[in-house]
Protein backbone atom coordinates (compact mmCIF):
# COMPACT_ATOMS: atom_id res chain seq x y z
CA UNK A 1 0.00 0.00 0.00
CA UNK A 2 1.25 3.43 -0.87
CA UNK A 3 -0.43 6.02 1.30
CA UNK A 4 0.77 9.53 0.73
CA UNK A 5 -0.11 11.64 3.72
CA UNK A 6 -0.47 15.37 3.54
CA UNK A 7 2.14 17.65 5.03
CA UNK A 8 1.38 19.58 8.21
CA UNK A 9 2.38 23.14 9.03
CA UNK A 10 3.84 23.92 12.49
CA UNK A 11 0.39 25.30 13.36
CA UNK A 12 -1.56 22.18 12.41
CA UNK A 13 -2.45 21.26 16.00
CA UNK A 14 -3.66 24.84 16.60
CA UNK A 15 -6.11 24.50 13.72
CA UNK A 16 -7.41 21.16 14.98
CA UNK A 17 -7.84 22.61 18.49
CA UNK A 18 -10.04 25.32 16.96
CA UNK A 19 -12.04 22.68 15.04
CA UNK A 20 -11.10 24.22 11.72
CA UNK A 21 -12.41 22.46 8.66
CA UNK A 22 -9.28 20.95 7.13
CA UNK A 23 -8.73 19.95 3.51
CA UNK A 24 -5.80 18.97 1.31
CA UNK A 25 -4.23 21.86 -0.59
CA UNK A 26 -1.10 21.45 -2.72
CA UNK A 27 -0.11 18.40 -0.68
CA UNK A 28 -0.74 20.06 2.70
CA UNK A 29 -3.52 19.54 5.22
CA UNK A 30 -4.72 23.13 5.53
CA UNK A 31 -7.50 25.00 7.35
CA UNK A 32 -10.22 26.05 4.89
CA UNK A 33 -12.37 27.79 7.50
CA UNK A 34 -12.68 28.15 11.26
CA UNK A 35 -16.19 29.65 11.49
CA UNK A 36 -17.43 30.51 8.01
CA UNK A 37 -15.76 31.74 4.83
CA UNK A 38 -18.05 34.75 4.56
CA UNK A 39 -17.49 35.78 8.19
CA UNK A 40 -13.72 35.43 7.89
CA UNK A 41 -13.76 37.33 4.60
CA UNK A 42 -15.73 40.23 6.12
CA UNK A 43 -13.51 40.33 9.22
CA UNK A 44 -10.49 40.70 6.95
CA UNK A 45 -12.03 43.54 4.94
CA UNK A 46 -13.41 45.37 7.98
CA UNK A 47 -10.83 44.72 10.69
CA UNK A 48 -8.07 42.13 10.37
CA UNK A 49 -7.49 38.38 10.49
CA UNK A 50 -4.58 35.97 10.79
CA UNK A 51 -3.77 33.27 8.22
CA UNK A 52 -1.41 30.29 8.44
CA UNK A 53 0.39 30.38 5.08
CA UNK A 54 3.29 28.17 6.17
CA UNK A 55 2.73 25.83 3.24
CA UNK A 56 4.29 28.35 0.86
CA UNK A 57 7.93 27.88 -0.06
CA UNK A 58 10.86 30.17 0.74
CA UNK A 59 14.24 30.10 -0.99
CA UNK A 60 17.35 31.86 0.27
CA UNK A 61 19.62 32.67 -2.66
CA UNK A 62 22.98 34.31 -2.06
CA UNK A 63 26.48 34.76 -3.34
CA UNK A 64 28.35 37.09 -5.68
CA UNK A 65 26.41 35.90 -8.77
CA UNK A 66 22.95 35.68 -7.14
CA UNK A 67 21.74 39.02 -8.47
CA UNK A 68 22.87 38.25 -12.00
CA UNK A 69 21.29 34.77 -11.94
CA UNK A 70 17.96 35.99 -10.59
CA UNK A 71 17.79 38.82 -13.10
CA UNK A 72 18.09 36.22 -15.85
CA UNK A 73 15.59 33.81 -14.21
CA UNK A 74 12.86 36.24 -13.14
CA UNK A 75 10.80 38.68 -15.19
CA UNK A 76 10.96 41.47 -12.61
CA UNK A 77 14.02 43.75 -12.35
CA UNK A 78 16.34 42.49 -9.62
CA UNK A 79 19.43 44.71 -10.12
CA UNK A 80 17.58 47.82 -8.95
CA UNK A 81 15.91 46.22 -5.91
CA UNK A 82 16.82 48.12 -2.76
CA UNK A 83 17.58 46.29 0.47
CA UNK A 84 14.24 45.37 2.02
CA UNK A 85 12.32 45.92 -1.20
CA UNK A 86 10.40 43.21 -3.06
CA UNK A 87 8.93 42.85 -6.50
CA UNK A 88 6.36 40.44 -7.86
CA UNK A 89 7.00 38.65 -11.15
CA UNK A 90 7.22 35.32 -12.93
CA UNK A 91 9.58 32.40 -13.32
CA UNK A 92 9.15 31.45 -17.00
CA UNK A 93 10.13 28.35 -18.92
CA UNK A 94 11.85 28.49 -22.34
CA UNK A 95 8.45 28.62 -24.05
CA UNK A 96 7.47 31.69 -22.04
CA UNK A 97 4.96 29.80 -19.86
CA UNK A 98 4.70 30.39 -16.11
CA UNK A 99 6.53 27.86 -13.91
CA UNK A 100 5.55 29.98 -10.89
CA UNK A 101 4.64 33.51 -9.88
CA UNK A 102 6.65 34.79 -6.96
CA UNK A 103 7.93 37.71 -4.95
CA UNK A 104 11.65 38.38 -4.69
CA UNK A 105 13.13 40.38 -1.79
CA UNK A 106 16.64 41.73 -1.48
CA UNK A 107 17.86 41.07 2.07
CA UNK A 108 21.47 42.20 1.55
CA UNK A 109 23.69 43.23 -1.36
CA UNK A 110 24.30 39.60 -2.29
CA UNK A 111 21.33 37.87 -0.66
CA UNK A 112 17.76 37.38 -1.90
CA UNK A 113 14.60 35.73 -0.60
CA UNK A 114 12.04 34.14 -2.94
CA UNK A 115 8.52 33.19 -1.91
CA UNK A 116 6.95 30.53 -4.13
CA UNK A 117 3.65 28.66 -4.31
CA UNK A 118 3.50 25.41 -2.31
CA UNK A 119 2.45 23.39 -5.35
CA UNK A 120 5.39 24.69 -7.40
CA UNK A 121 8.10 24.53 -4.78
CA UNK A 122 9.92 21.52 -6.23
CA UNK A 123 9.57 22.61 -9.87
CA UNK A 124 10.75 26.15 -9.08
CA UNK A 125 13.68 24.88 -7.00
CA UNK A 126 14.80 22.48 -9.73
CA UNK A 127 14.55 25.15 -12.42
CA UNK A 128 16.40 27.78 -10.40
CA UNK A 129 19.18 25.41 -9.33
CA UNK A 130 19.64 24.25 -12.92
CA UNK A 131 20.13 27.84 -14.09
CA UNK A 132 22.36 29.26 -11.36
CA UNK A 133 26.10 29.67 -11.64
CA UNK A 134 28.34 27.69 -9.32
CA UNK A 135 29.02 30.62 -7.00
CA UNK A 136 25.30 31.20 -6.36
CA UNK A 137 24.16 29.44 -3.21
CA UNK A 138 20.62 28.07 -3.30
CA UNK A 139 18.87 27.01 -0.07
CA UNK A 140 15.27 25.86 0.19
CA UNK A 141 14.46 27.12 3.71
CA UNK A 142 10.72 26.30 3.54
CA UNK A 143 10.89 23.56 6.17
CA UNK A 144 12.51 25.93 8.69
CA UNK A 145 10.12 28.79 7.91
CA UNK A 146 6.60 29.48 9.12
CA UNK A 147 4.54 32.20 7.45
CA UNK A 148 1.75 34.02 9.24
CA UNK A 149 -0.22 36.65 7.32
CA UNK A 150 -1.94 39.41 9.31
CA UNK A 151 -4.29 41.16 6.89
CA UNK A 152 -6.86 43.92 7.25
CA UNK A 153 -7.08 47.67 7.83
CA UNK A 154 -6.55 47.24 11.60
CA UNK A 155 -3.68 44.76 11.20
CA UNK A 156 -0.96 46.98 12.63
CA UNK A 157 -2.89 48.24 15.66
CA UNK A 158 -4.21 44.80 16.59
CA UNK A 159 -0.85 43.12 16.03
CA UNK A 160 0.95 45.71 18.18
CA UNK A 161 -1.67 45.31 20.90
CA UNK A 162 -1.48 41.52 20.84
CA UNK A 163 2.33 41.36 20.82
CA UNK A 164 2.76 44.27 23.23
CA UNK A 165 5.33 46.12 21.14
CA UNK A 166 5.61 48.61 18.30
CA UNK A 167 6.10 47.39 14.74
CA UNK A 168 8.61 48.98 12.38
CA UNK A 169 7.21 51.47 9.85
CA UNK A 170 7.03 49.82 6.44
CA UNK A 171 5.80 51.06 3.08
CA UNK A 172 3.93 48.77 0.69
CA UNK A 173 6.21 46.10 -0.83
CA UNK A 174 8.90 46.77 1.77
CA UNK A 175 10.17 44.36 4.40
CA UNK A 176 12.71 44.26 7.19
CA UNK A 177 14.54 41.96 9.57
CA UNK A 178 12.67 42.23 12.85
CA UNK A 179 13.59 40.70 16.20
CA UNK A 180 10.52 39.97 18.26
CA UNK A 181 11.01 38.58 21.77
CA UNK A 182 14.40 37.20 20.80
CA UNK A 183 13.12 35.65 17.58
CA UNK A 184 14.70 36.75 14.29
CA UNK A 185 11.97 37.20 11.70
CA UNK A 186 11.29 38.84 8.33
CA UNK A 187 8.32 41.20 8.31
CA UNK A 188 6.87 42.28 4.97
CA UNK A 189 4.14 44.81 4.14
CA UNK A 190 2.54 42.68 1.45
CA UNK A 191 -0.34 40.26 1.10
CA UNK A 192 -2.87 38.49 -1.10
CA UNK A 193 -6.12 39.99 0.17
CA UNK A 194 -6.08 43.58 -1.13
CA UNK A 195 -6.00 44.86 2.45
CA UNK A 196 -3.31 46.57 4.48
CA UNK A 197 -1.20 44.04 6.32
CA UNK A 198 1.84 41.87 6.76
CA UNK A 199 3.35 38.62 5.69
CA UNK A 200 5.44 37.48 8.64
CA UNK A 201 8.20 34.90 8.08
CA UNK A 202 9.54 33.29 11.23
CA UNK A 203 11.38 30.17 12.40
CA UNK A 204 9.02 27.16 12.65
CA UNK A 205 9.81 26.69 16.34
CA UNK A 206 8.49 30.19 17.12
CA UNK A 207 5.27 29.79 15.13
CA UNK A 208 2.97 28.38 17.82
CA UNK A 209 3.90 31.00 20.43
CA UNK A 210 3.50 33.88 17.99
CA UNK A 211 0.21 32.53 16.62
CA UNK A 212 -1.20 32.09 20.12
CA UNK A 213 -0.11 35.58 21.18
CA UNK A 214 -1.70 37.15 18.11
CA UNK A 215 -5.00 35.43 18.84
CA UNK A 216 -4.98 35.63 22.65
CA UNK A 217 -6.70 39.04 23.06
CA UNK A 218 -9.55 37.89 20.80
CA UNK A 219 -9.64 40.94 18.53
CA UNK A 220 -7.73 39.09 15.81
CA UNK A 221 -9.44 35.91 14.63
CA UNK A 222 -7.96 33.27 12.32
CA UNK A 223 -9.11 33.02 8.70
CA UNK A 224 -8.70 30.01 6.41
CA UNK A 225 -7.78 29.41 2.81
CA UNK A 226 -11.46 29.70 1.81
CA UNK A 227 -11.53 33.39 2.70
CA UNK A 228 -8.05 33.87 1.23
CA UNK A 229 -9.44 32.67 -2.09
CA UNK A 230 -12.57 34.89 -2.11
CA UNK A 231 -10.44 37.88 -1.03
CA UNK A 232 -7.89 37.39 -3.82
CA UNK A 233 -10.60 36.74 -6.38
CA UNK A 234 -12.32 40.07 -5.56
CA UNK A 235 -8.97 41.77 -6.23
CA UNK A 236 -8.51 39.86 -9.49
CA UNK A 237 -5.21 38.42 -8.29
CA UNK A 238 -4.27 35.36 -10.35
CA UNK A 239 -3.67 31.98 -8.71
CA UNK A 240 -1.14 29.63 -10.26
CA UNK A 241 -2.83 26.45 -11.46
CA UNK A 242 -5.96 28.44 -12.30
CA UNK A 243 -5.11 31.68 -14.10
CA UNK A 244 -1.36 31.12 -14.47
CA UNK A 245 -0.15 27.91 -16.11
CA UNK A 246 3.14 26.51 -17.43
CA UNK A 247 1.57 26.36 -20.92
CA UNK A 248 0.15 29.90 -20.87
CA UNK A 249 1.85 33.21 -21.50
CA UNK A 250 1.59 35.72 -18.65
CA UNK A 251 0.85 38.33 -21.35
CA UNK A 252 -2.71 36.96 -21.46
CA UNK A 253 -3.07 37.66 -17.72
CA UNK A 254 -1.58 41.12 -17.30
CA UNK A 255 0.01 42.28 -20.55
CA UNK A 256 3.59 43.40 -19.97
CA UNK A 257 3.06 44.10 -16.24
CA UNK A 258 5.53 42.50 -13.80
CA UNK A 259 8.05 42.04 -16.60
CA UNK A 260 11.10 44.19 -17.32
CA UNK A 261 11.55 43.70 -21.04
CA UNK A 262 14.70 45.83 -21.22
CA UNK A 263 16.77 42.99 -19.77
CA UNK A 264 17.39 39.45 -20.94
CA UNK A 265 15.45 36.77 -19.03
CA UNK A 266 14.45 33.21 -19.84
CA UNK A 267 11.26 33.33 -21.92
CA UNK A 268 11.69 37.01 -22.82
CA UNK A 269 11.64 36.54 -26.60
CA UNK A 270 8.47 34.45 -26.39
CA UNK A 271 6.87 37.15 -24.22
CA UNK A 272 7.87 39.82 -26.74
CA UNK A 273 6.40 37.79 -29.60
CA UNK A 274 3.04 37.43 -27.81
CA UNK A 275 3.08 41.15 -27.02
CA UNK A 276 3.81 42.01 -30.66
CA UNK A 277 1.17 39.65 -32.10
CA UNK A 278 -1.34 40.13 -29.32
CA UNK A 279 -2.44 37.16 -27.19
CA UNK A 280 -5.20 34.87 -28.53
CA UNK A 281 -7.03 35.20 -25.23
CA UNK A 282 -7.02 37.63 -22.33
CA UNK A 283 -7.87 37.16 -18.71
CA UNK A 284 -10.87 39.26 -17.73
CA UNK A 285 -13.32 39.46 -14.88
CA UNK A 286 -16.96 38.45 -15.13
CA UNK A 287 -19.62 39.95 -12.94
CA UNK A 288 -22.77 37.87 -12.65
CA UNK A 289 -26.18 39.23 -11.78
CA UNK A 290 -27.00 36.95 -8.86
CA UNK A 291 -25.15 35.07 -6.17
CA UNK A 292 -25.22 31.96 -8.30
CA UNK A 293 -21.59 31.17 -9.06
CA UNK A 294 -19.74 29.95 -12.12
CA UNK A 295 -16.84 27.59 -11.45
CA UNK A 296 -13.51 26.78 -13.11
CA UNK A 297 -14.15 25.04 -16.44
CA UNK A 298 -17.56 26.63 -17.10
CA UNK A 299 -17.78 28.09 -20.61
CA UNK A 300 -18.43 31.72 -21.62
CA UNK A 301 -20.72 32.48 -24.57
CA UNK A 302 -21.85 35.32 -26.82
CA UNK A 303 -24.52 34.95 -29.49
CA UNK A 304 -24.20 31.20 -29.73
CA UNK A 305 -20.40 31.15 -29.87
CA UNK A 306 -18.10 30.06 -27.09
CA UNK A 307 -15.76 32.96 -26.37
CA UNK A 308 -13.97 31.79 -23.26
CA UNK A 309 -13.51 29.56 -20.21
CA UNK A 310 -13.78 30.34 -16.50
CA UNK A 311 -10.63 29.76 -14.44
CA UNK A 312 -11.95 30.74 -10.97
CA UNK A 313 -15.39 31.69 -9.72
CA UNK A 314 -17.25 32.22 -6.48
CA UNK A 315 -19.81 34.26 -4.66
CA UNK A 316 -18.01 37.48 -3.69
CA UNK A 317 -19.03 38.59 -0.19
CA UNK A 318 -17.84 42.21 -0.59
CA UNK A 319 -19.41 42.61 -4.04
CA UNK A 320 -22.74 40.95 -3.21
CA UNK A 321 -22.96 38.87 -6.39
CA UNK A 322 -20.95 36.05 -7.91
CA UNK A 323 -17.79 36.92 -9.84
CA UNK A 324 -15.32 34.97 -11.95
CA UNK A 325 -12.06 35.22 -13.84
CA UNK A 326 -12.00 33.83 -17.37
CA UNK A 327 -9.83 33.56 -20.45
CA UNK A 328 -11.75 35.37 -23.19
CA UNK A 329 -10.94 35.30 -26.92
CA UNK A 330 -9.24 38.61 -27.67
CA UNK A 331 -11.80 39.53 -30.36
CA UNK A 332 -14.48 39.47 -27.66
CA UNK A 333 -12.48 40.83 -24.73
CA UNK A 334 -14.10 44.26 -24.34
CA UNK A 335 -14.82 45.30 -20.74
CA UNK A 336 -18.44 46.25 -20.00
CA UNK A 337 -19.79 44.01 -22.75
CA UNK A 338 -22.38 41.32 -22.09
CA UNK A 339 -22.02 37.55 -22.29
CA UNK A 340 -23.45 34.43 -20.69
CA UNK A 341 -21.81 31.67 -18.68
CA UNK A 342 -23.09 28.13 -19.02
CA UNK A 343 -23.53 26.74 -15.52
CA UNK A 344 -24.99 23.25 -15.28
CA UNK A 345 -26.92 23.63 -18.52
CA UNK A 346 -28.23 27.14 -17.91
CA UNK A 347 -26.88 30.36 -19.39
CA UNK A 348 -26.36 32.99 -16.70
CA UNK A 349 -26.02 36.62 -17.81
CA UNK A 350 -22.70 38.29 -16.97
CA UNK A 351 -20.72 41.41 -17.79
CA UNK A 352 -17.05 41.41 -18.75
CA UNK A 353 -15.17 43.55 -16.24
CA UNK A 354 -11.64 44.72 -15.72
CA UNK A 355 -10.63 43.66 -12.17
CA UNK A 356 -10.45 44.52 -9.33
CA UNK A 357 -14.07 43.79 -8.52
CA UNK A 358 -13.56 45.28 -5.05
CA UNK A 359 -12.10 48.77 -5.22
CA UNK A 360 -11.99 49.82 -1.56
CA UNK A 361 -8.97 47.65 -0.64
CA UNK A 362 -6.60 49.31 1.84
CA UNK A 363 -3.41 47.49 0.83
CA UNK A 364 -1.65 50.58 -0.50
CA UNK A 365 -2.78 53.03 2.19
CA UNK A 366 -0.03 54.94 3.94
CA UNK B 1 -26.18 17.91 16.18
CA UNK B 2 -29.88 18.78 16.17
CA UNK B 3 -32.05 15.94 14.77
CA UNK B 4 -35.69 16.55 15.78
CA UNK B 5 -37.64 13.39 16.68
CA UNK B 6 -40.83 14.46 14.93
CA UNK B 7 -39.33 14.58 11.42
CA UNK B 8 -38.37 11.91 8.88
CA UNK B 9 -35.10 11.88 6.97
CA UNK B 10 -33.25 10.66 3.90
CA UNK B 11 -29.71 9.35 3.64
CA UNK B 12 -28.95 12.40 1.52
CA UNK B 13 -29.66 14.72 4.48
CA UNK B 14 -33.12 16.02 3.62
CA UNK B 15 -35.74 16.23 6.37
CA UNK B 16 -39.47 15.71 5.77
CA UNK B 17 -42.39 17.01 7.84
CA UNK B 18 -45.90 15.75 7.09
CA UNK B 19 -48.62 18.41 6.96
CA UNK B 20 -51.99 16.88 6.01
CA UNK B 21 -51.60 15.62 2.41
CA UNK B 22 -48.39 17.57 1.82
CA UNK B 23 -44.82 17.28 3.03
CA UNK B 24 -42.37 20.09 3.80
CA UNK B 25 -38.75 19.36 2.83
CA UNK B 26 -35.53 20.95 4.01
CA UNK B 27 -31.92 20.02 4.77
CA UNK B 28 -30.68 18.80 8.13
CA UNK B 29 -28.54 20.66 10.62
CA UNK B 30 -25.72 18.29 9.72
CA UNK B 31 -26.05 19.19 6.04
CA UNK B 32 -26.12 22.94 6.60
CA UNK B 33 -23.03 22.70 8.84
CA UNK B 34 -21.20 20.67 6.20
CA UNK B 35 -22.14 23.05 3.39
CA UNK B 36 -21.54 26.20 5.46
CA UNK B 37 -22.27 29.72 4.15
CA UNK B 38 -25.07 29.02 1.68
CA UNK B 39 -25.03 31.71 -0.97
CA UNK B 40 -27.57 30.66 -3.59
CA UNK B 41 -30.58 28.37 -3.78
CA UNK B 42 -32.19 27.13 -6.98
CA UNK B 43 -35.68 25.79 -6.27
CA UNK B 44 -38.14 23.77 -8.36
CA UNK B 45 -41.24 25.40 -9.86
CA UNK B 46 -44.68 24.96 -8.33
CA UNK B 47 -46.53 22.31 -10.30
CA UNK B 48 -43.39 20.32 -11.24
CA UNK B 49 -43.98 16.57 -11.27
CA UNK B 50 -41.02 14.86 -9.64
CA UNK B 51 -39.89 11.26 -9.23
CA UNK B 52 -38.21 9.86 -6.15
CA UNK B 53 -34.49 10.68 -6.20
CA UNK B 54 -34.82 13.36 -8.90
CA UNK B 55 -32.42 16.28 -8.58
CA UNK B 56 -34.89 19.10 -8.03
CA UNK B 57 -32.97 21.85 -6.24
CA UNK B 58 -29.39 23.11 -6.01
CA UNK B 59 -27.74 24.65 -2.99
CA UNK B 60 -24.59 26.65 -3.53
CA UNK B 61 -22.05 27.47 -0.87
CA UNK B 62 -18.95 29.61 -1.36
CA UNK B 63 -16.98 26.53 -2.37
CA UNK B 64 -19.37 24.17 -4.11
CA UNK B 65 -22.84 23.31 -5.43
CA UNK B 66 -24.88 20.42 -4.00
CA UNK B 67 -28.00 18.72 -5.39
CA UNK B 68 -31.18 18.20 -3.42
CA UNK B 69 -33.25 15.11 -4.24
CA UNK B 70 -37.00 14.53 -4.14
CA UNK B 71 -37.59 12.23 -1.14
CA UNK B 72 -40.74 10.74 -2.71
CA UNK B 73 -42.60 11.10 -6.03
CA UNK B 74 -45.25 13.80 -6.28
CA UNK B 75 -46.08 17.39 -7.24
CA UNK B 76 -44.36 20.53 -6.00
CA UNK B 77 -46.96 22.69 -4.23
CA UNK B 78 -44.82 25.43 -2.69
CA UNK B 79 -41.29 26.84 -2.56
CA UNK B 80 -39.62 29.03 0.06
CA UNK B 81 -39.25 32.32 -1.84
CA UNK B 82 -37.43 33.90 1.12
CA UNK B 83 -34.37 31.82 0.24
CA UNK B 84 -33.83 33.72 -3.03
CA UNK B 85 -32.89 36.83 -1.10
CA UNK B 86 -31.72 35.19 2.13
CA UNK B 87 -30.08 31.81 1.52
CA UNK B 88 -28.40 32.22 4.92
CA UNK B 89 -31.73 31.20 6.49
CA UNK B 90 -30.74 27.65 5.59
CA UNK B 91 -27.76 27.93 7.92
CA UNK B 92 -29.52 29.88 10.65
CA UNK B 93 -32.75 27.86 10.88
CA UNK B 94 -32.60 24.68 8.77
CA UNK B 95 -35.73 23.09 10.34
CA UNK B 96 -37.77 26.32 10.38
CA UNK B 97 -37.44 29.38 8.17
CA UNK B 98 -34.91 27.58 6.00
CA UNK B 99 -37.38 25.01 4.59
CA UNK B 100 -36.96 24.41 0.84
CA UNK B 101 -40.19 23.25 -0.80
CA UNK B 102 -43.58 21.58 -0.27
CA UNK B 103 -44.59 18.50 -2.18
CA UNK B 104 -47.85 16.53 -2.48
CA UNK B 105 -46.80 12.85 -2.56
CA UNK B 106 -48.31 10.61 -5.20
CA UNK B 107 -48.64 7.94 -2.59
CA UNK B 108 -48.51 8.74 1.13
CA UNK B 109 -47.37 5.18 1.81
CA UNK B 110 -44.01 6.10 0.20
CA UNK B 111 -43.24 8.07 3.37
CA UNK B 112 -42.93 4.76 5.22
CA UNK B 113 -39.63 4.20 3.40
CA UNK B 114 -38.01 7.29 4.94
CA UNK B 115 -35.65 7.17 7.93
CA UNK B 116 -36.70 7.97 11.48
CA UNK B 117 -34.50 10.35 13.51
CA UNK B 118 -32.61 7.55 15.23
CA UNK B 119 -31.93 5.74 11.96
CA UNK B 120 -30.73 8.96 10.34
CA UNK B 121 -28.39 9.69 13.21
CA UNK B 122 -26.79 6.29 12.68
CA UNK B 123 -25.90 7.22 9.11
CA UNK B 124 -23.84 10.23 10.24
CA UNK B 125 -20.08 10.01 10.82
CA UNK B 126 -19.05 10.00 14.47
CA UNK B 127 -18.08 13.48 15.51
Amino acid sequence: MNVKSNLKTPLHAEHLARHARMAPFAGWDMPIQYTSIVTEHQQTRQQATVFDISHMGEFDISGPTAEQDLDRLLTQRIATLANGQCRYGYLLNEAGGVIDDLTCYRRADDRFYLVVNAANRAAAADWIKAHCQSRTIFADVSDQTAKIDIQGPAARALMEEALGCALPDLNYFRATDWTYDGVSSWLSRTGYTGEWGYEWYLPTEAAVTCWQRLLAPGALQPAGLGARDTLRLEMGYPLHGHELQPDRSPVAVAGSAFMHLDKPFIGRDQVQRVLDQGPDQQLLGLRLESRRAARAGDTVWREGTQIGTVTSGSYAPSVGVAIALAYIDTAHAQPNSACTIEVRGQHLPATLTKPPFYKEGTARAT
Amino acid sequence: MNIPDDLQYTQTHEWIRQEDDEIVVGITDFAQAQLSDLTYVELPAIGDQVGVGDEIAVLESVKAASDIYAPVAGTITGVNELLQESPELLNADPYGEGWLFKLRPQNMADLDDLLEAEQYEETLPDS
